[in-house]
């Protein structure tokens, strides 16, 4: 009797427990199919929109009306968009697919920078045309081996699942198709020699002077060593451990690090010169005893015992909870030097500075002979918005969209409730750019 | 009987001297800092009130020293004849307490209430308590770097916390700041949650560690990343030299090494 309870007991036991997998097992199924039918959208999006891509570059190029091509540069650049984020939902983030990327993002620039521009005034140059054409070869390549991979995955019911399994084991054996056929895409597009797009016009920065200020002449670790516990303010009871860069860095760096009990720190240091790159202190704050205006005047005094250049004016100051953080740009005659700005934080319990970055401002800082503004201000200001009430002005150094310096002339204005800055050329009065300043966010 | 005179009045003057105490401490409010653009706290509210006040400064009284409330107090100092610098100094703070009138309680009370405060002016103010002592109130907004909400802030700060909460606050910035530079490069996404959740990008997405809640430090760090600082001078990729997987990973050109991981371009 005993005996048979047991047995029923277990027996429903066993069949609630299969019932039991097998849902879970179901469910798992179910969302693993969801998760694959996802992959497989942006994928067969991503071939579609390079299909069209491909084509329509081609048609720019046999296209000879004006008012035809703004319209379909203007597609390609949404094209390109669309692909880039088709790309981004793939599991392919550790499978090298970088060219490609970069093809679409250059596509992008240029097909933006073309389609906004005025082509009856300046149209299409030959080396434009020859770009555009490399462009169109290397979607051809992609739109073909991205075609082959397509066919195979709908051909073998290949899974996006197996690649991202395959990715996470790194299986160097089990040869994935998907992952191949990636990787051949890759290849195409590497093939097209640097040479053969001409890098000036399909956009990425063309900074000159990169790294300017820093000179040939390097400094000693010890050196350096000395100078960090002098901007970090830790004595020898301390350890600071110093290490050098390695050859991923754009600029050989010392770098230092410390723990003290309360306080964390690092501290960047280029080799060439010794300028501080940037460098944090890190401790907790509990209370803001000075204002953000005592905090202001440190910061000031702190860039005019420091190795950088004069003079320098405020552009943004604010407080985030007891931490104050100022972004200065030097000036020169009373121009600002936008691009060479520097930050720094300072503890609004102490008074002192705990933080400073002037990565942009030793990357872009050179010597510049400031053009004479062929316009006057007056002038500039017509050229603003006449709805905008204009409430301040000064002269900069700004970088356009290409990231070439021009003088502009900066107004600060108000539209209702919003501020804006306009940059307006100071050489021909065309509108460089319009910035809204951001407003405090409501708490929620 | 004339003594009780004498301590009546004695007493009258008493209170009179503590009323008058008071609402000498109610209208020099201001604490004696120099108020600029940026600054939060209950200074700010003060300023922002008088200036609706007078009419100047038309925004949400919010705490926090935004662009209305500079180009208010510009105006106001241009109306008044003062140096136009858009800074409250002592003189400024001075005009402004005798031009008017700054109802401590009240304007407190109706920010707690989240009323839709936004004309604290003449006629509007009647019926309040006057001898109140009031605690100082947190703003009602915060400051919030150039292109990024809170929100942006939030999720990022899951992400820094779900990948490097056991690392010290530095590889906590260079976490943020890496998401960041994937933002800028050509070969991520676009947006911050592009690159957050793209497939395989990060372990704490993958596993979802990401939905942890993540603490202050983590939202600091992400904060100093948005504000510029970047620990790994530029690197697009890390990972934890125990645990990884992928031989493509140790290829790429390594920057340096902070806490766990190792930045690479």
């Amino acid at each position: 009797m005993l005996r048979w309870i047991v047995i029923t007991i277990l027996s429903i036991g066993i069949i609630g427990v299969s019932v039991w997998g097998y849902k879970e097992h179901q469910e798992k199924n179910a969302i693993l199919i969801q998760a694959e039918n996802s992959y497989q959208r942006s994928f067969h999006d991503l071939t579609y929109n390079l299909d069209l891509l491909h084509d329509k570059i081609g048609s720019t190029l046999a296209m000879n009306t004006r008012k035809q091509l703004s319209p379909q540069l203007a597609e390609i650049w949404r094209l390109t968009s669309m692909a880039h984020s088709n790309v981004g939902q793939l599991p392919l983030t550790l499978l090298p697919f970088n060219k490609t990327e970069e093809f679409l993002s250059q596509m992008g620039d240029f097909s933006y920078r073309t389609a906004v521009r005025d082509l009856d005034q300046e149209p299409l140059t030959e080396d434009e045309l020859s770009t555009l054409e490399s462009l169109y070869g290397m979607a051809g390549d992609i739109e073909q081996e991205l075609r082959k991979v397509q066919n195979m995955v709908l051909n073998e019911n290949l899974r996006w699942m197996d690649v991202q399994l395959a990715l996470v084991n790194n299986d160097q054996q089990a040869d994935n198709t998907i992952i191949d056929g990636f990787q051949t895409v890759e290849k195409s597009v590497e093939e097209y020699a640097e040479g053969e797009l001409n890098t000036n016009l399909v956009g990425t920065s063309n900074k000159q002077g990169a790294y300017e200020l820093l000179g040939e002449e390097t400094i000693t670790e010890q050196e350096a060593e000395e100078t960090m516990r002098s901007i970090l303010g830790i004595n020898q009871g301390t350890t600071l451990d110093v290490t050098t860069s390695g050859d991923g860095a754009k600029v050989p760096l010392f770098s230092g690090s410390f723990k003290e009990q309360d306080r964390t720190g690092y501290i960047d240091l280029t080799q060439q010169g010794g300028y501080p790159m940037s460098f944090m202190i890190q401790r907790d704050i509990s209370e803001a005893k000075v204002s953000l205006n005592d905090a202001m005047k440190t910061a000031e005094e702190y860039l005019e015992n420091s190795l950088f250049s004069s003079d320098f004016a405020l552009v943004e100051s604010n407080q985030y909870d007891h931490v104050g953080v100022f972004q200065f740009v030097p000036k020169e005659d009373d121009v600002w030097i936008y691009p060479d700005a520097i930050q720094i934080k300072v503890a609004l319990d102490t008074n002192e500075v705990i933080g400073l970055v002037a990565k942009d401002y030793l990357e872009n800082y050179h010597e510049r002979t400031i053009p004479e503004v062929t316009i006057s201000e007056a002038e500039a200001e017509e050229a603003v918005n006449p709805n905008l009430t204009v409430e301040d002005h000064h002269l900069a150094i700004v970088e356009d969209d290409l990231g070439g310096e021009v003088l502009a002339y900066v107004f600060l204005g108000t539209l209702n409730d919003d501020t804006y800055k306009i940059f307006i050329d100071a050489d021909n009065g065309d509108e460089v750019k319009v910035d809204k300043l951001k407003q405090a966010e409501m708490k929620y | 009987m004339k003594n009780k005179v004498i301590l009546g009045s004695l007493l009258f003057l008493f209170f009179a001297y503590i009323t008058a105490d008071l609402t000498e401490r109610e209208v020099s409010g201001f604490s004696d800092q120099v108020i600029q653009h940026g600054a939060t706290g209950d200074d700010v509210i003060e300023l922002q009130a008088r200036l609706q006040h007078l009419g100047f400064y038309n925004g949400k009284i919010d705490g926090v020293f935004g662009w209305g409330t500079y180009w208010a107090l510009r105006n106001f100092q241009y109306e008044f004849g003062m140096e136009i610098d858009g800074l409250a100094g002592q003189t400024t703070k001075q005009k402004l307490e005798q031009a008017s009138e700054f109802d401590k309680a009240y304007v407190h009370e109706q920010i707690q209430k989240g009323a839709n405060f936004t004309h604290y002016g003449e006629g509007d103010n009647s019926g309040q308590s006057n001898n109140q002592e009031t605690e100082d109130l947190e703003p009602t907004a915060v400051n919030v770097p150039q292109g990024f909400s809170q929100n942006d802030i939030q999720i990022m700060a899951n992400a820094v916390y779900g990948e490097a909460r056991g690392e010290p606050y530095e590889g906590q910035v260079a976490v943020a700041a890496v998401i960041l530079n994937r933002v800028e490069s050509a070969s991520f996404p676009n947006t911050v949650s592009g690159v957050i959740f793209e497939p395989r990008a990060f372990t704490a997405v993958a596993d979802g560690q990401i939905w942890l809640t993540p603490n202050e430090s983590a939202k600091r760090a992400v904060l100093d990343a948005i504000n510029g600082w970047d620990p790994t001078g530029d690197a697009l990729y890390y990972f934890n030299p125990d645990t990884a997987t992928s031989g493509w990973i140790w290829t790429r050109p390594q920057i340096k090494r902070i806490g766990k991981h190792i930045f690479c371009m």
